[in-house]
């Protein structure tokens, strides 16, 4: 690819890629010490109960022992246990220990003990006295009248102006209307309505939560995480415990993948407790069960969308409601709600948009962030719905979103009804590589040959589909990032980062936008990211965030640096007013003179006029431009069996320029994979009770490599005019597409319509056979 | 009790319990490259090869493994000096989190021992048991296609 970058838009090597593939001890059970306190959780076996009486005696007589927390001697400071920017919008409802649970595996107890089998022991030590009261685990049923009150707690409440009523289990209300959909809708040539429903589902990082945290020399406590958000969790953490900021320190080593799941405090302030009381190291790790039933999940939503469309081929209205199930606690309920009409609303532009929604609580695990971050569920219904729009007019649902997709220089209403806590940013779209995106994914799948082709005759049909999606680059006006640069001797950087590398590559990705700025290759960049002691602030990796914003940063600082440059060069070349460019570590001037880095920092350190060469650069965003996608794939239905194939999936992204193509990718086929994974198998099976059944990777499925034929990415690149050297995000838009693409394709393989995932073979077996 | 383990051709004495698991064994004794992830033997981030075998070393016993040849990713590459499968990860950007890359590495190892051309579908075969969330495994395959070309010569 050619490209007129030198190092930003080139595939090189992840920073950190050969450390990691070596097998070195980066992560945070790595560095385990063995004297470390074991800390165990005792769950809630009830959906819904009040601890009457906890008594812990025999546990803490236990030998080796050290701490047992509980309700009854931990801080009662409401505060929410998302990782979210200062006010948060999530709502106060949670305590570090309760004297209530709220759902089958709620945080009771900890145990911090000398080994694993002791602090397991104990906690089966535990005497715990519930007055069980009656679960509710359906979101329709929670907010119907007498429904059990979930947060029946004087002190839950919320610190933004949102409506909130937990008397009514409801966690976050939210309307935005432009024009009158209803009467638009009435008078349309054609009307549509379609309710979906998207599961609760696990992010199945494979590295576990865990955190561990000791005292320093100062009594400071220090905090090692596995998290998208260092920052965040210090100051929850302070606040959960009533202890100041600067009391804390959170280092954020390799992280083992997160996908959301990790942009939460899941007990990073129970660790930092136990070493508060003991004065002595600790670890707390969860098993994979326990990561299943008691860290955090994506709402399980009920999307219904109305449309009106005309005979001309006008979309006159479209009307979203959605159903958000938060679970037990209400972490991102009301954002993840919200950016289900934020981040598909637009794509299709209409003068009459509605939106509602209802995030409520229920007995069932806790949702909280997920990759897509609801634009997934609402993906789902819009996509389905586009295409019976296509259908009515009997025109191929390829060309239907050609014409129909927003367009550069176009904004949509809802970009500024609906923020995230408060009102949205306005915004229009600058750059926009749909079509492109649509016409080569289109060529690769064969779309011409095989959308109309004759229907099979036997058991096994074949069919195809596609979704287009929309998604954002950081929540605007809100997300803050920064980056430190510091100049070396020899012409090398040390560039520090609060952004949080979850393995997405970001390290790598902001010393390459350092590297271009300076002049110089990514190996003269010494990255070290994410440790609230060390490296400014940022708010960490969410959002799709970090290499538009956080990317921001580090060019402004990379900027400022070389301003310092020129500064000594001048004085070092003695000359003013002429040009300057920096090349291959060489400032080279108009003049025809030239200076080395090295010389510059040896000049700059050691001789005249000293200074540190370095600067802190920050960056807010004021608009989330979106990258957009087109996604196509073909199945093969066997409808005896209710099996569907996956012969082929086609995922072409414009992410503004790739800051690093193979990186790009990789973040597409994980999200494609996880988007198949959630559309075709995962689901939470839970009992009457709310428990659980499939905590475990038997039996709740996620795809193996030798389960899909073929995924083909294709990246088309545009020059986003407001993202760093043209860059917008990638991580979360692709695993949108899986639900809505799969659900066409086995309508025009079967004429059967999947609105209920996973699509199971009993699933499509029933759905194949409603129809007859 | 005390057992004698061959760790990457080395011989090292141990003092285990009766019912430690290698995993934990290794990780105790500074083989930190494989992970703990799901403690049932399905998702694969701490395979290790013994005897030739790609096996999960969450499910066996460390006192099985006693006159067993153990290999460990620690035993595969450097940072300086890195195996070919391990360069040509990271040269594909297969690497994305990194967590289960070690156990996926020494399936594909062994693997190769055993079959020095797989088709793809082999290798995605091979590879079925490392639970990878990051990727869509395609990389991967990419990497121990590109591998055993050039541990044939041909490339």
């Amino acid at each position: 690819m050619t490209s007129q970058y030198k190092v930003v838009n080139q595939s090189v090597k992840k920073v950190d890629g050969l450390a990691l593939a070596c097998g070195k001890p980066v992560f945070t059970g790595d560095v385990c010490d063995k004297n470390m306190l074991k800390v165990k959780m005792l769950f809630s076996p009830k959906a819904h109960a009040r601890i009457k009486d906890i008594d812990t005696s025999k546990a803490e007589a236990l030998e080796g022992v050290k701490c047992v927390l509980c309700y009854k001697n931990s801080p009662r400071i409401p505060r929410t246990t998302a990782g979210q920017g200062y006010p948060e919008p999530s709502p106060y409802d949670s305590v570090v220990f309760d004297n209530k649970v709220r759902f089958v595996g709620d945080r009771v107890a900890a145990i911090a003990a000398t080994t694993l089998e002791i602090a397991e022991k104990a906690v089966d030590l535990i005497e715990v006295e519930y007055e069980e009261l009656e679960p509710v685990l359906d979101p329709h049923e929670a907010m119907n009248d007498g429904a059990p009150i979930i947060h029946d707690e004087e002190d839950c409440k919320v610190i933004i102006p949102i409506a909130y009523e937990p008397e009514k289990n409801i966690c976050a209300y939210v309307d935005a209307n432009v024009g009158d959909c209803d009467k638009a809708i009435a008078e349309s040539d054609f009307k549509f309505e379609l309710t979906t429903h998207a599961p609760k589902a696990q992010h199945c990082a494979t590295e576990p939560h865990i955190s561990t945290a000791h005292l320093d020399d100062k009594d400071r406590i220090v905090i090692r995480t596995s998290t998208q958000v260092p920052f965040h969790v210090r100051r929850i953490v302070a606040g959960s415990l009533g202890i100041p900021v600067k009391k804390i320190r959170v280092i954020k080593p390799r992280v083992g993948g997160a996908f959301g799941s990790k942009q939460e405090v899941c007990f990073e302030d129970v660790v930092a407790l136990v070493t508060l009381r003991t004065g002595l190291p600790c670890i707390l790790e969860y098993t994979r069960e326990e990561v299943f039933v008691s860290s955090r999940i994506r709402h399980e939503q009920y999307v219904t969308m109305k449309g009106g469309l005309n005979k001309d081929g006008k979309i006159t209205a479209l009307d979203m409601y959605v159903l958000s199930n938060t679970g037990a606690y209400g972490s991102h309920g009301l954002t993840v709600m919200c950016n289900c009409g934020s981040k598909v609303l637009p794509l299709y532009p209409t003068e009459n948009i509605k939106f509602e929604g209802h995030a409520v609580y229920t007995n069932s695990p806790v949702a909280g962030a997920y990759r897509g971050y609801g634009a997934t569920q609402a993906a789902f219904t819009m996509e389905i719905m586009i295409d019976q729009m296509a259908e009515a007019l009997n025109q191929d649902p390829l060309e239907f979103r050609l014409s129909h997709h927003i367009k550069e220089g176009q904004g949509s209403p809802i970009f500024q009804a609906l923020g995230e806590g408060k009102e949205g940013v306005e915004q229009t779209v600058k750059s926009c590589g749909l079509p492109q995106c649509i016409k080569l994914g289109a060529e690769e799948i064969g779309w011409k040959e095989k959308c109309n082709k004759q229907k099979d005759e036997g058991p096994i049909k074949r069919g195809i589909g596609m979704a287009a999606l929309m998604q954002g680059s950081s929540v605007p006006e809100i997300d803050m990032a920064s980056a430190s640069l510091k100049m070396n001797e020899d012409g090398s950087f040390n560039l520090l980062v609060g952004a949080t590398d979850l393995g997405t590559g970001s390290d790598t990705v902001l010393a390459q936008i350092a590297a271009e700025a300076l002049g110089i290759t990514e190996e003269d960049i010494i990255v070290y990211s994410s440790d609230t002691d060390m490296t400014p602030f940022d708010v960490g990796a969410y959002a799709s965030s970090t290499t538009y914003l956080s990317g921001m940063a580090v060019k402004n600082a990379a900027e400022e640096v070389k301003k310092q440059i020129v500064q000594v060069t001048e004085s070092m070349l003695q000359e003013k007013d002429a040009e300057y460019c920096f090349e291959e570590g060489i400032v080279k001037s108009s003049t025809g003179k030239s200076v080395t880095l090295s010389e510059v920092a040896l000049y700059a350190l050691y001789q005249e006029n000293q200074f540190q060469i370095g600067t802190i650069g920050s960056a807010i965003s004021h608009s989330s431009p979106p990258p957009f996608s087109a996604h196509f794939v073909e199945v093969a239905v066997d409808t005896e069996t209710g099996k569907i194939t996956i012969e082929k999936y086609v995922a072409a992204v414009d992410c503004g320029t790739a800051i690093n193509p193979k990186l790009a990718e990789g973040q597409t086929e994980g999200a494609v994979f996880n988007g198949i994974s959630y559309a075709m198998t995962e689901n939470y099976i839970l009992n009457d009770r709310g428990k659980m059944l499939n905590p475990n990777f038997r039996h709740y499925k996620t795809l193996k490599s030798n389960d899909i034929k073929e995924v083909k990415t294709i990246l088309v690149p545009t020059f986003e005019p407001t993202g760093p050297y043209g860059a917008k995000s990638v991580s979360e838009i692709s695993i949108n597409g899986a639900m809505p693409a799969i659900s066409n394709a086995v309508y025009n393989a079967t004429g059967v319509r999947l609105l209920d995932a996973p699509f199971t073979p009993d699933r499509v077996l029933a759905a194949i056979k409603a129809k007859g | 009790m005390e057992v004698v383990l061959n760790i990457n051709g080395e011989e090292k004495a141990l003092q285990i319990e009766p019912g430690d698991i290698l995993l934990d064994t290794l990780r105790s004794n500074g083989y930190m490259g494989h992970k703990r992830a799901c403690s049932t033997g399905s998702c694969g981030a701490c395979t290790v090869i013994i005897d030739d075998e790609a096996v999960n070393s969450c499910m066996v016993f460390t006192a099985s493994a006693a006159g067993k040849k153990i290999e460990t990713v620690e035993g595969l590459g450097t940072v300086s000096k890195p195996h070919p499968l391990q360069k040509n990860f990271v040269d594909a950007g297969a690497v994305q989190c990194g967590y289960c890359i070690p156990g996926m590495l020494m399936s594909a190892k062994a693997l190769l021992k055993k079959n020095d051309s797989p088709s793809r579908d082999e290798v995605k075969e091979a590879l079925s048991g490392n639970l990878c969330r990051c990727t869509g495994y395609v990389k991967q395959i990419d990497a121990v296609m590109k591998t055993a070309e050039e541990l044939r010569g041909e490339k």
